[in-house]
């Protein structure tokens, strides 16, 4: 309660409540596109190439002003992916080395030039931590009305071009036989996707800027199987991230916005890995296990059909040590008779032996008939 | 020993340990794990540290080994899920840990000299001040410590070398065999979470990625052999260290990050001139081979058509632009060149093949 | 020439992947209105030569026209089934969606697809046999269900000529007997179809027009004239099938190296 008084009321944290929110709509949307795509980790590639950037945009222009800084470190991310593709385009590296040599490459020639810049060498003092781990409690409201913006514009073109990047996404050759311009569709995708990173950098930081574009997509897909639905959830379980995380940072002394957001946004994947409906694990493992009781139920039933006509009586009785036999062992025999037995399929005649009911037979004759007919399997 | 020749010293040891494993993570497309894992050793490091309150003790090394480990676990784990593919489930993973690692440090191990920044960025230029005796020698610990996990990897590299290539190569073939290739693969991720600790205290753990990947990356255009790419590897690395260290000198900036600096650079000029698989090489290949292969495509052209009824007219100098959508000065050329080489001979506007021609038609096909 | 329009009309098609020559100077005239098979062995080819065809790769030399005209400016009259293959089937989207993604072409840029192309979409699931399963995600169904999806994608882009890519790969007999039949309608109707087939058992079967191609086009024609034992080994016996006396046995086109002769 006092919790969201503050939200409310507070200034500085509705600010950064504010900023974190648009970071993880923005970065969700887009990120969505980039975990379709298997560029997972271009996020990672890429915020970490901004540095450079930064570095570069300041020296040029003397100024700190966070819009200016920005859009060096869109500039500098945007070169890096171009470069990667250019590497894997023309030679035999693959994707993943060519992510991690602009990723450290240009971090590390960043990381000189600052050091250059302020003649100290010593990089623990270059005061990259904010850039690392992300500043968000100290947003303030003109930090946050150019990030709103440009998250504005980015979302607005992903609107614009949602069939477009949709068909991108799914079948390129198709769309380039439809005569879409795919290599322009392909950069303008991925500059989007710069610009997202852009904007949660200053609050998240470099080194947890990935999750933002991995987690929430990730998470979204769990729960649907649409696309307008997941790239929705992944904007919203970006938020909730970042407003929850800004809002636990805020209670705690000394915590970095950029790894509680990370924290909780991670939080939210294992939930959705495991008990979101249909593709949950949880929810697997329940209808594994319905599934293979059943399966047990119905094996027993059939065979103690086949038992039975092998002595002409269909109530002759049977021991359950053949029945766990014919079950291979696997026990769990007894269990299944007892559920049979409340069915009326069933009935124990003495201790320890079974037979099937009238009802019973009828039941395993029917299971016979259609597993011959071939439709057995079907559930 | 001069401290400035101790951190050359140290730098060249540290690219070279790095540079090992990092060949085997490029071949077998893994390269990002690298990232992943000198990102969560950091919490195996912290949890160590927990357990038993000294930032000295041998032990935080094989707690960050041990994480290294199940970072690669998880990932697995969550790749088999299949509920996310492998790269978001590197993305996934490495941040989680990492965060946490973070969080534990600001709670509760403030003061202590276990600094993220520090992790994440490392120091070299003050590496010697920390020293050991060690066998009756004053040596800097970083350089004990990352020269002992030199020594390993190239122990591990040396005596399972057979292994390890066929695993790379064809993982089904070693299994086959009898080698496990899951036992290879851990024990190289072992490496290469042992690398990265030792590694980070010197270069910080972003900048390890650059000494275990660009290296060998570099190698890799420059050479097919699995031993040329190990040796090249390391010669790049320890290279780059020594150019790194005095670029930094220059300047007066970070060494470690003008070693990766330098990787990157060795790695720009490969990526254009290397011989073989440079930029420039293959352009003037194309080059070549554009001329080249227009020849073989008019020698096919012919002889398709020399016995058809319209052979006088397919085969004119004149139609081959419309026939072959070729621009007339180009189409010129290509005969200019085919005739110069034997292999038409033109009469009357009208083109006929050769024998060498022929010839040169089967070569060009069949090959 | 003939009584008949040329639908496609290639000539002296030769590409290269990078320095790697694929296919050789090809001339194909395929007159409009036939159920065309292409036939050959892995690597032959054939998805290269319908990428090129439908203009999503660069020919080094040649000539392609889609009646008379470059295919740029009759984009619209032609029909795409690419390998099943070649998408990521557990993409989040159901099936109606991938057949409405037929619709994009007329709709251009922008626009979103309206109630029209939706019932446009379910009129070729029917077709298809795939009504019921117009909802059901796309990673939800089998191999035979994926292609009649992607059939269905090819019908409502309602042109005049289909290309084809395998789609006969991992369907059962039943599904196979369904896409033939399909075929057949559509060439009743003028259409033009043109198809990578695998089987050359059923080749006479369900063709009237045949391209053998390896590298080299082989030969090209009616089926009961071109589809002969001897075409056959030649495009699927001999290393490339084309004059070479010395090359026989199993080896295939993938180890073709680059044109680096002729001078
Ligand atoms: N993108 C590419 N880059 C380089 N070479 C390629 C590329 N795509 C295909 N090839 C090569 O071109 C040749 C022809 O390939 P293509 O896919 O057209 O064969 P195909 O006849 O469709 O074979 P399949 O029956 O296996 O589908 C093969 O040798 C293949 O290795
Ligand atoms: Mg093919």
């Amino acid at each position: 309660m006092e919790l969201l008084n503050s939200l409310l009321f507070d200034y500085t944290l509705r600010t950064v409540a504010l900023g974190a929110a648009t970071l993880g709509i923005v970065s969700g949307a887009l990120g969505s596109f980039a975990v379709l795509r298997r560029q997972s980790l271009l996020g990672d590639a890429m915020s970490h190439a901004a540095l450079p950037g930064v570095v570069i945009a300041f020296m040029l222009t003397g100024s700190k002003t966070p819009v200016i800084l920005l859009v060096g470190a869109a500039v500098a991310g945007w070169l890096g992916a171009l470069l990667m593709n250019g590497v894997v385009r023309n030679t035999r590296i693959k994707e993943d080395s060519a992510l991690g040599i602009i990723l450290s490459v240009f971090f590390g020639f960043g990381l000189m030039l600052l050091t250059f810049l302020q003649r100290n060498p010593d990089a623990r003092q270059a005061g990259l931590n904010s850039f690392l781990f992300g500043q968000a409690a100290t947003l303030l409201i003109s930090d946050v009305i150019p990030m709103a913006i440009l998250g504005t514009i980015v979302l607005l073109l992903v609107l614009i071009f949602w069939k477009e990047f949709k068909l991108l996404s799914f079948d390129r050759d198709f769309a380039a036989s439809l005569g879409y311009p795919v290599a322009w569709l392909d950069v303008v995708l991925t500059s989007l996707l710069v610009l997202a990173i852009v904007v949660g950098l200053q609050a998240v930081g470099v080194v947890l800027m990935s999750a933002m574009v991995v987690a929430p997509a990730a998470a979204a897909r769990q729960w649907t199987d649409r696309l307008g639905v997941m790239v929705f959830l992944a904007a919203l379980f970006g938020a909730i991230a970042g407003v929850g995380g800004a809002m636990i940072s805020s209670l705690g002394s000394g915590l970095s916005t950029g790894p509680v957001v990370v924290l909780v946004v991670s939080g939210i994947v294992l939930l959705s890995l495991l008990f979101a409906p249909n593709r949950g694990l949880v929810w697997n493992w329940v209808r594994q296990q319905r599934d293979r009781r059943k399966l047990r139920l119905q094996s027993v039933l059939t065979n103690m059909y086949y038992l039975a006509e092998q002595h002409d009586d269909m109530a002759h009785p049977h021991a359950v040590t053949v029945l766990q036999a014919m079950n291979f062992g696997q026990g769990g025999v007894r269990r299944s008779l007892h559920v049979l037995r409340e069915r009326g399929l069933v009935q124990e005649s003495s201790s320890g032996f079974w037979a099937l009911t009238a009802e019973g037979v009828e039941e395993a004759r029917q299971l016979i008939d259609s597993r011959r007919a071939g439709k057995g399997g079907d559930r | 020993m001069s401290v400035q020749l101790e951190v050359q010293l140290i730098a060249v040891v540290v690219a070279v340990a790095c540079a090992l494993p990092g060949v085997f993570l490029v071949l077998r497309g893994m390269a990002m794990m690298s990232d992943a894992i000198s990102h969560t050793v950091l919490l195996g490091i912290v949890l160590a540290f927990f357990l038993v309150g000294d930032l000295d003790s041998p032990l935080l090394i094989v707690g960050a080994a041990l994480m290294g480990v199940l970072t690669v676990t998880l990932v697995e784990l969550l790749n088999q899920t299949q509920l996310v593919k492998q790269d978001a489930a590197i993305g996934l993973v490495f941040p989680a840990l990492f965060s946490v690692a973070v969080i534990l440090i600001s709670r509760f191990a403030r003061g202590v000299h276990l600094d993220v920044d520090a992790v994440l960025l490392g120091e070299l230029a003050f590496a010697p001040f920390d020293r050991v005796q060690f066998w009756g020698l004053d040596v800097p610990i970083a350089l004990a410590v990352m020269g002992g996990i030199l020594v390993l990897n190239g122990l591990f590299i040396g005596l399972f070398y057979k292994e390890l290539k066929l695993a790379t190569f064809d993982p089904a073939l070693a299994a086959a065999l009898g080698f496990s290739p899951v036992l290879l693969h851990y024990g190289l991720m072992t490496l290469v979470s042992v690398t990265a600790v030792g590694a980070f205290d010197a270069v910080g753990s972003v900048l390890v990625v650059a000494l275990m990947i660009t290296p060998p990356a570099t190698a890799y255009l420059l050479t097919n052999r699995l031993s040329h790419m190990l040796g090249l590897s390391a010669v790049i690395g320890a290279g780059s260290a020594l150019a790194g260290y005095w670029l930094a000198r220059l300047l007066d900036a970070n060494i470690a990050g003008s070693m990766a600096t330098m990787t990157g650079a060795i790695f720009l000029v490969t990526f254009l001139l290397a011989p073989e698989r440079g930029i420039v090489a293959i352009l003037r290949r194309r080059q070549r081979q554009r001329w080249e292969f227009a020849q073989a495509a008019l020698t096919i052209h012919l002889l398709h058509h020399e016995d058809s009824p319209q052979a006088d007219e397919e085969c004119r100098v004149d139609h081959l632009g419309e026939h072959l959508r070729w621009q007339r000065p180009f189409a010129d050329e290509v005969v200019r060149l085919a005739r110069r080489h034997g292999l038409v001979t033109q009469d009357n506007g009208r083109l006929y093949l050769t024998d060498k021609g022929r010839q040169t038609v089967q070569d060009a096909i069949v090959r | 020439m003939t009584e008949r329009r040329f639908a496609i009309e290639v000539e002296d098609l030769t590409l290269a992947y990078q320095d790697k020559p694929v296919l050789w100077d090809i001339d194909l005239h395929v007159p409009e209105g036939i159920l065309m098979a292409i036939v050959g062995p892995n690597g032959a080819g054939k998805t290269t030569l319908i990428k090129t065809i439908l203009g999503l790769l660069k020919p080094a030399a040649g000539r392609i026209t889609i009646y008379g005209k470059p295919f740029v400016a009759q984009r619209k009259l032609v029909a795409y089934v690419p390998q099943r293959g070649s998408v990521d089937w557990d993409f989040p989207t159901n099936v109606l969606d991938v057949v409405m993604m037929g619709r994009y072409g007329r709709l251009g840029w922008v626009k979103w697809p309206g109630r029209e192309d939706r019932e446009l979409a379910m009129e070729a699931l029917r077709k298809v046999g795939m009504a019921n399963f117009a909802h059901r995600q796309i990673s939800q169904l089998s191999g035979g269900q994926q292609q009649r999806t992607f059939l269905a994608r090819a019908l409502v882009q309602d042109a005049q000529i289909y290309f084809m890519d395998e789609p006969f790969q991992g369907v059962d007999a039943t599904t196979e007997r369904a896409i033939i039949q399909l075929l057949k309608e559509l060439r009743a109707a003028g259409k033009t179809v043109v198809v990578v087939h695998h089987d050359l058992q059923t080749v006479s079967e369900y063709f009237d027009w045949v391209t053998l191609l390896n590298v080299r086009r082989i030969a090209s024609g009616p089926v009961s004239q071109v589809f002969t034992e001897e075409n056959l080994r030649l495009t699927y016996g001999g290393k490339v099938a084309f004059l070479s006396k010395t090359a026989v046995s199993q080896s295939t086109p993938d180890t073709l190296q680059p044109a680096s002769s002729g001078g």
